[in-house]
């Protein structure tokens, strides 16, 4: 019997839907509390800070030999900018941490900071991503002459031809405003101080616990073994728990300094103006087409806001490199030119988030297509289809190779299901009544699971990307398996329990995934980038693979068989075709006890595997119908269909529900949240009734059609399916609102496109 | 703000005699006082709804109320919805549904959704789409939320 393709309930719920799952904050009972004291202001001196006569306050002054956080890229073009744990003399946006309490509780600690008073004289500062870029504007970081922390770059040779002869040269200016990932959960860690042993333990609701003690043990220069890093129960990550920040690096050195147990939980006023934020990015994009719609060549000028800071371990370049590599997606284009920057400001740090740059690549590439078929007089459809990628192994201008996927078949499937002849009629009928229809689609490709070749290729000093996975089946024929992997919601834990569980015949109960300590599991990345199903899971294919060799030799040798002849399932070692078997705890049993008759296989049922993969692109298609209210500027979706091929689905039911979840962030982008600064840096959006996530009122039902391309990327044949439903819906929305207001001629090309977006363009056009 | 009140706080069923900051919120009261972690902070505005917790059968923020306010009445918190191992049908369907993901905003959900259906059992779709709004899921896309409460709520019924 197979688990895997099975949508097996996740063995991570039973605790959780009960409460009795085990969050940061849950351990911090008995913790003295920490809370940080923060830069009203973008940009000023640091003149002095006044503590009050009582009450633990520290200060930069107090940090004594801890270092900054320095992130690192091996690219001449990069600058790199060290980040102090906390500032001596500057602060370079608002909420900036300055100072840290110490108090019995959180309420008190709260008085305890509002006591503190931090004497700043306000400076210029740069908040927009193309002021910055200004001759002129205030310098961020002095150590840099201009504002460009990271800036790449690509011409082909045939780009200025191809711009010059085209039959239609499309020129946009894409700006995706700035959003957060905003996990339900905010940041938070909790240090607890062994008095024995001195070490630290740091539980923190953190995507990467590996990489934290790391950079931790780097900054306060003390070893890695002085710490121990716990992931509990994430409450959410999409990329913002990703990576080192100053107040983990606090918590630890005040742990020891104090010699207790503390715990800083961000409030969500905190969360929304000091942790990280993403796609503040704006582009001048051209894309020439020959007469019958073709691509030929794609020019682009990308400027992405990076904010105050360089994020550690994957650096600034993080978004403006993505988008230099992937900008045409799907699409077959032969000439591409690209200049990206990344560019710093004094607004809160750019770090990953769900899809990283490919939201706003992926809207560029779709309202470019929709543009030219209209332009041309094309079914939009059809242009992509004259366009999409459908040879593989598919080269592009940057040197991505594609494997195996089905673009166009998705996108045929998406269309397919809305049944858009029937549609066109309707909403020529609606119309007439004054109600307004659009169609809107998008396809894309997403590159997932890969390893170091891809990190090694952006110039990183710390090379991500491997998984190593230990598996162990103890005596009882029970199974353990310690991944570096590091999930926070994803099922990941059921999955891996499947996969294990064909590998080894026994049932995914039995298979326990341990994850998220250091020191309970090897060294690892953690989760991010649609990583863990395809390199923790290939990982774990093979370390499971090498113990299911050994029992067929143990059984091999019992039965008078030869190993090639025993299959594992059903908890028994069975020769095939024969009705002759043993139990698999048996075996395993006797590899433990009686280790003296098996002495090929030695003792013990313990084996670990690598996986470092090259990558895989998954793909998918989106395809919806929304309803626009002129007099509102509401949109209504009114169907969302995914057409998506991510290979062979471990658990469907996983794979639908991150479909889902990241569809309705792809809405939220595509439509409502935005952070916004004043023209001082004051971040405007402080609560989540200011950053408008959506409600079960505004998200559809998303309906998901499957597609299963069988790809030699990846060893278990399961690509990566994290990101996508974030990274089309946002095109394939826009789109449809854009195709319903056809009748006034409005083109989008902002997202969010809020209410007051979509009103201020209707008005545009009647009062012209 | 710092002198304490002794309160009794009747919890699930149970009576918790605790001393609390008047300023001190029921949700913190519940976690830090009481130790009932299952009711979750996203907020502490009030907006996103983790904290949802039942107080004489209505659904309440727990950031927004304080413990002393809650005087005589009967609190529910997600740690009451099971009886012993046997899980509520709402607990059972958020399960087999896939009804959460990181699982963070689930005892809120869980609770919204036992007042919605214990004050009317025969809601309509509309309904509790409109009460379920309320609280804010980031993981589910709340696709399998909805879906989890209207099978439980046919569980309910019968």
């Amino acid at each position: 019997m197979s688990w895997i393709g099975r949508s097996l309930p996740r063995l991570e719920d039973p605790a959780l839907v009960k409460g009795a799952g085990n969050y940061v904050a849950d351990v911090a009972r008995g913790s003295a509390s920490v809370r940080f004291v923060r830069s009203p202001v973008a940009s000023g001196t640091i003149l002095g800070v006044e503590k009050p006569d009582e009450g633990l306050v520290f200060t930069a002054a107090d940090l004594d030999g801890v270092k900054g956080i320095k992130p690192i890229l091996h690219r001449p073009d990069y600058v790199a900018i060290e980040q102090p744990v906390l500032p001596r003399d500057r602060v370079v946006f608002a909420g900036q941490a300055i100072a840290v309490v110490v108090a019995e509780d959180h309420a008190t600690a709260e008085d305890l900071a509002e006591q503190v008073f931090v004497d700043i004289e306000p400076g210029d500062a740069a908040l927009d991503v193309d002021l910055a870029l200004q001759e002129g504007s205030p310098i961020v970081h002095e150590q840099a002459s201009t504002n460009v922390l990271v800036e790449g770059k690509i011409r082909t040779s045939g780009l200025d031809a191809v711009l010059e002869q085209a039959a239609a040269t499309i020129r946009m200016e894409i700006r995706s405003r700035r959003q957060a990932a905003m996990p339900l959960e905010t940041r938070g860690g909790v240090a607890q101080y062994d008095r024995v042993t001195g070490r630290v333990t740091l539980f923190a609701s953190v995507q990467m616990p590996h990489m934290l003690r790391t950079g931790i043990a780097d900054v306060l220069g003390i070893p890695e073994a002085d710490l121990r890093v716990v992931a509990p129960d994430v409450g959410g990550g999409f990329g913002q728990k990703m990576s080192l920040f100053p107040e983990y690096i606090i918590l630890v050195w005040l742990a020891r300094h104090l010699q207790r147990n503390l715990a800083w939980i961000e409030d969500r006023r905190e969360n929304l103006m000091a942790s990280t934020h993403s796609r503040d990015q704006a582009f001048t994009v051209t894309g020439a087409f020959s007469a019958d719609g073709k691509l030929l060549g794609v020019d682009a000028d990308m400027r992405s806001n990076v904010g105050a800071f360089s994020c550690y371990p994957v650096t600034c370049g993080v978004e403006p490199l993505m988008a230099l590599a992937e900008l045409p997606g799907p699409y077959a284009v032969k000439e591409y030119g690209a200049r990206s920057r990344g560019v710093t400001t004094n607004t809160c740090m750019m770090a990953p988030y769900r899809g990283v740059s490919r939201p706003t690549l992926t809207f560029t590439m779709e309202r470019m297509m929709d543009v030219a078929a209209r332009r041309l007089g094309i079914d939009p459809i059809e242009i992509r289809r004259r366009n999409l990628v459908d040879t593989f192994p598919h080269r592009t201008p940057t040197g991505l190779i594609y494997d195996e996927g089905s673009y166009k078949a998705t996108m045929e499937s998406a269309v397919n299901a809305i049944d858009l002849p029937a549609f066109r009629e309707r909403q020529k009928r609606e119309w007439e009544r004054g109600r307004y229809f659009g169609f809107g689609i998008s396809v894309f490709n997403e590159r997932t699971g890969y390893g170091t070749p891809a990190y090694a290729a952006r110039g990183m000093d710390i090379v991500p990307g491997y998984e190593i996975v230990d598996c162990t089946m103890d005596p009882s024929g029970n199974v353990s398996v310690r991944i570096g992997a590091s999930p926070h919601g994803q099922g990941l834990k059921t999955s891996l329990a499947q996969l294990v569980a064909d590998e080894l015949g026994v049932t995914p109960q039995m298979v326990k995934v341990i994850s998220g300590d250091t020191d309970a599991t090897p060294y690892g990345w953690g989760t991010f980038a649609s990583r863990s199903m395809v390199i923790a899971g290939g990982a774990s294919k093979l370390a499971a693979g090498k113990i299911a060799s050994k029992l067929k030799v143990i059984a091999a040798a019992i039965l008078e068989s030869d190993p090639d002849n025993i299959d594992l399932n059903d908890g028994l070692a069975k020769i095939r075709n024969s009705n002759r078997s043993v139990p698999i705890a048996e075996l395993a049993r006797a590899a433990y006890h009686q280790s003296h008759k098996f002495p090929s296989v030695g003792a013990g049922l313990h084996e670990n595997a690598i996986y470092d993969p090259a990558g895989t692109f998954s793909n998918a298609s989106h395809a919806s119908i929304v309803e626009v209210d002129v007099e509102t500027g509401q949109v209504k979706i009114e169907r969302f269909v995914v057409a998506e091929d991510a290979g062979v689905l471990i658990n469907p039911m996983i794979v639908d529900g991150q479909i889902h979840g990241g569809v309705a962030q792809g809405i939220a982008n595509a439509l409502y949240e935005e952070i916004v600064y004043d023209d001082l840096g004051n971040c405007l959006t402080t609560s989540l009734a200011d950053f408008l996530p959506p409600t079960m009122l505004e998200i559809p039902t998303i309906e998901i059609l499957h597609s299963y391309t069988m790809s030699n990327a990846s060893i278990t044949k399961a690509k990566g399916v994290g990101e996508g439903g974030l990274i089309g819906a946002p095109a394939s929305v826009i789109n449809a609102v854009v195709d319903a207001l056809s009748p006034f001629g409005i083109e989008i090309f902002e997202m969010p496109a809020s209410p007051q977006r979509i009103l201020d363009h209707i008005r545009g056009k009647r009062t012209a | 703000m710092t002198d304490k009140v002794n309160i009794a706080l009747r919890v699930n069923g149970k009576s918790y005699a605790i001393a609390v900051e008047p300023r001190r919120s029921l949700a913190d009261a519940l976690r830090e006082d009481c130790g009932l972690t299952g009711t979750h902070l996203g907020c502490e505005h009030g907006v996103c709804g983790a904290c949802t917790v039942l107080v004489d059968g209505k659904p309440v923020r727990a950031c927004l109320m304080f413990a002393v306010q809650v005087g005589e009445t009967e609190v529910r918190t997600v740690e009451g919805l099971a009886k012993g191992e046997v899980l509520h049908p709402l607990q059972k369907q958020f399960w087999e549904n896939h009804g959460l993901q990181c699982g963070f905003c689930t005892p809120g959900f869980l609770m919204l959704a036992a007042g919605a259906l214990e004050a009317d059992p025969d809601i309509s779709d509309d309904e509790l789409r409109e009460v379920l709004s309320s609280n804010l899921c980031r993981c589910t896309g709340y696709q399998n939320i909805i879906k989890a409460v209207k099978l439980a709520a046919a569980e309910m019924r019968k």
